[in-house]
């Protein structure tokens, strides 16, 4: 029989077990992962579609009661031949059968558990019985878009765009950031403000004008409009590498300075090498967003669609989503595919660099 | 008897005759220059000029189609700016921007405030996957982003309408084809991009001292009055921040909506943004002239609000570092 000193010494263990405390240190984690999981896949549901679809033959994507998932109609191979899997209501029940040949009223299935019964007939009409699906991927739609829309050409194009607009950009913004962090200039404060408000200049107000510069120069119809200005700085990857550069110590540039080095110098080889953090964040920042520009290449390519860059050439697939799913779900999915590759391999570089822009305010 | 006349003494200093920059000085400011001369050669060449220009141009008829001469335009004054108050897709198309405003600039800070929260939570497992996967989203190329959500908005396809349907809802929202909820269908497709506002909040919620908090708790604040009284001011810079940033962005965005509705809006208009109806007239139309005076109120709308918002901003924003 138990004493009620043992009863107690008992509580007083349980208690320093299973304290409140204890429990919500279980629970709230599990609560908390479990609605962030619940949140996250609402957030990336459009991205699951959209890979649903890709995958999915057309023949899927039209047929009625065909699952969510890729699938193919599961088959039975009976004498050489497959034939689809359908659950048949019959006398004895619904039965898994393969519809060897159906009719209007009636069809002719082989049991796919017992095939040495031969085929015999079912009553009733076959459309109405529900189809069984496997799981199966396919690759066409992959294969249509990369040829009907000519992906190389498109990544291509993008791919050279990107690459030289970015060098621009880190030429011009690493002197113009070089400029503002270490050199006394009489007004560089108000200098400063104005390079800050162009960050709100809208594009509409200059685009009209700079359309007919460029047509004057006849250099609409190819890539300079859209790389030469790469070459005079923007803005916002200026104010980031102004921040970092502000945060170098000097010591090192004033003893290279000592040493008989020149601003250009000093700028190379002391400056650059310890700014690797914030130059790196630029360059997969321009990068990204000239691989993600639309309207600048569609007003000043109009109609030269060898010049294209992927996001021009593949607008029109917005409009034919539902005519031909499968085919720009894939298309979709081929051209986020370097921009994703490229952010899990440098992820931290990039929240570093948003992290600096924006709140250093 | 003669006063003593204490000499002046003066001390060895070396002070610079006034009005004269030195040899040092001087140099430091050339350099300067120097670096600043790609920027501050694009700052005119590429904005300050075409803003000019394109305040010129809103006081002709010039078209785009023939070749920019003194004999190709007329002056006419202030007829396009009459346009503006004739045109009867002026004031609507203000309308479907303001609408996409009213509703996404709100969900553009609560969205990723939410996120950042959950992300920030000690009570997470796996914070950083989920802080990844939150800003996925931002690097997809905005058409891209476009073509997955006409997918998964599809009436009777789309896995949206299927899970509502499922959930008990009978009759689905059109989505795109349908004029009243084509615009908060953009607004769900903005929603993807909230990683970058969320980073930032992010951060500002590690940085805010947790002093401060235990303070609280000791002074007998729950948890809704923390929020209130010390998360939220101490973000209040960085809340500014994406406040303006989605105020401006709000007057430019265009690009998903003619992707989807191409260059009429459809269906029905209800996609005809103002930089939509702006990039009809400049470049479908080639009408230069008037297409410059639909800039200039986008121009004038976002300075304006920038400036609204900076003024109010800094009565209400706690800066935490002393200087402000």
């Amino acid at each position: 029989m138990a004493t009620i000193a043992q009863a107690e010494t008992v509580s007083a263990a349980r208690s320093q077990f299973l304290t409140p405390r204890t429990l919500r240190n279980i629970f709230a984690p599990i609560l908390v992962t479990g609605l962030g999981l619940a949140v996250m896949l609402i957030f990336l549901l459009p991205l699951g579609y959209m890979l649903a679809t890709a995958f999915k033959s057309d023949t899927q994507l039209t047929a009625q009661g065909a699952p969510q998932y890729p699938a193919q109609p599961a088959t039975f191979n009976y004498e050489g031949k497959d034939y689809p899997l359908y659950d048949i209501p019959t006398d004895t029940g619904i039965r898994r059968l393969a519809i060897v040949h159906p009719y209007r009223e009636d069809s002719d299935v082989v049991d796919p558990a017992h095939p040495e019964q031969g085929v015999f007939n079912v009553k009733g009409r076959w459309r109405t019985w529900t189809p069984i699906y496997s799981f199966a991927i396919t690759w066409e739609n992959f294969l249509a878009a990369w040829d009907e829309v000519n992906f190389p050409l498109l990544f291509r194009n993008s791919f050279i765009l990107a690459i030289i607009s970015t060098i621009g950009t880190l030429i011009s913004c690493i002197l113009v950031a070089y400029g503002f962090a270490r050199f006394r200039i009489p007004g560089k404060n108000i200098l400063f403000i104005i390079l800050i408000s162009t960050i709100v200049l809208p594009p509409q107000a200059t685009i009209i004008p700079l359309y007919i510069l460029f047509t004057k120069l006849g250099w609409t119809g190819s890539w300079l409009p859209l790389l030469v200005p790469a070459f005079f700085a923007n803005a916002y990857d200026v104010f980031l590498l102004r921040q970092y550069f502000m945060g170098i110590p000097k010591e090192l540039d004033e003893a290279a300075m000592i040493d008989g080095a020149n601003p250009l110098r000093v700028l190379i080889s002391v400056i650059i090498p310890q700014a690797i953090p914030a130059i790196t964040a630029v360059t997969l920042f321009h990068f990204f967003f000239v691989w993600n520009q639309y309207f600048e290449p569609l007003v000043y390519l109009a109609g030269k669609e060898q010049l294209y860059p992927i996001s021009v050439g593949i607008g029109a697939f917005v409009q034919t989503f539902a005519r031909f799913p499968g085919r720009s779900a894939a298309t979709a999915a081929l051209t986020l595919l370097l921009p994703a590759v490229i952010f899990f391999l440098a992820q931290r570089q990039f929240m570093q660099g948003v992290v600096v822009t924006g709140v250093e305010k | 008897m003669s006063t003593a006349k204490v000499s002046t003494v003066r001390p060895l200093t070396f002070t610079q005759p006034k009005g004269k920059t030195s040899a040092f000085a001087r140099q430091q400011r050339n350099w300067g220059l120097f670096f600043l001369l790609p920027w501050i050669i694009g700052f005119f060449l590429f904005q300050i000029g075409p803003i000019l220009f394109t305040i010129f141009l809103s006081f002709t008829d010039y078209h785009g189609t023939s070749e920019f001469k003194l004999g190709n335009f007329n002056f006419v004054g202030l007829e396009n700016y009459q346009k503006l108050f004739t045109d009867p897709q002026a004031l609507p198309s203000m309308g479907v921007t303001l609408k996409f405003a009213l509703i996404g600039i709100p969900l553009g800070l609560i969205v990723p405030l939410l996120f950042a929260l959950l992300v920030n939570s000690k009570r997470l497992i796996g914070s950083s996957i989920f802080r990844t996967l939150f800003f996925l989203p931002t690097v997809i190329p905005v058409v891209a982003g476009t073509i997955i959500y006409s997918g998964v908005l599809n009436a009777q396809s789309g896995w949206i309408n299927l899970g509502l349907k499922a959930l008990g809802v009978a009759d689905p929202p059109r989505w795109f084809t349908d004029p009243f909820w084509a615009g908060f269908a953009l607004n769900l497709l903005a929603v993807w991009s909230v990683g970058n506002a969320m980073i930032i909040l992010l951060a500002g919620l590690q940085g805010i001292p947790t002093e401060l908090y235990e303070a609280a708790t000791v002074d007998g604040a729950n948890s809704i009055q923390r929020f209130f009284y010390i998360t939220i001011p101490m973000l209040s810079p960085v809340i500014f921040y994406n406040i303006t940033l989605g105020v401006i962005l709000a007057f430019q965005y265009f690009v998903p909506a003619l992707l989807i509705g191409t260059e009429v809006g459809n269906p029905q208009g209800s996609l005809l943004f103002f930089p939509l109806h702006f990039y009809r007239q400049a470049f479908v139309f080639s009408d230069f002239g008037y297409g410059s005076v639909l800039a200039l109120v986008i121009f004038v709308i976002t300075m304006i609000a920038t400036g609204l918002l900076f003024f109010f901003g800094q009565r209400l924003v706690y800066y935490a570092s002393a200087e402000r």
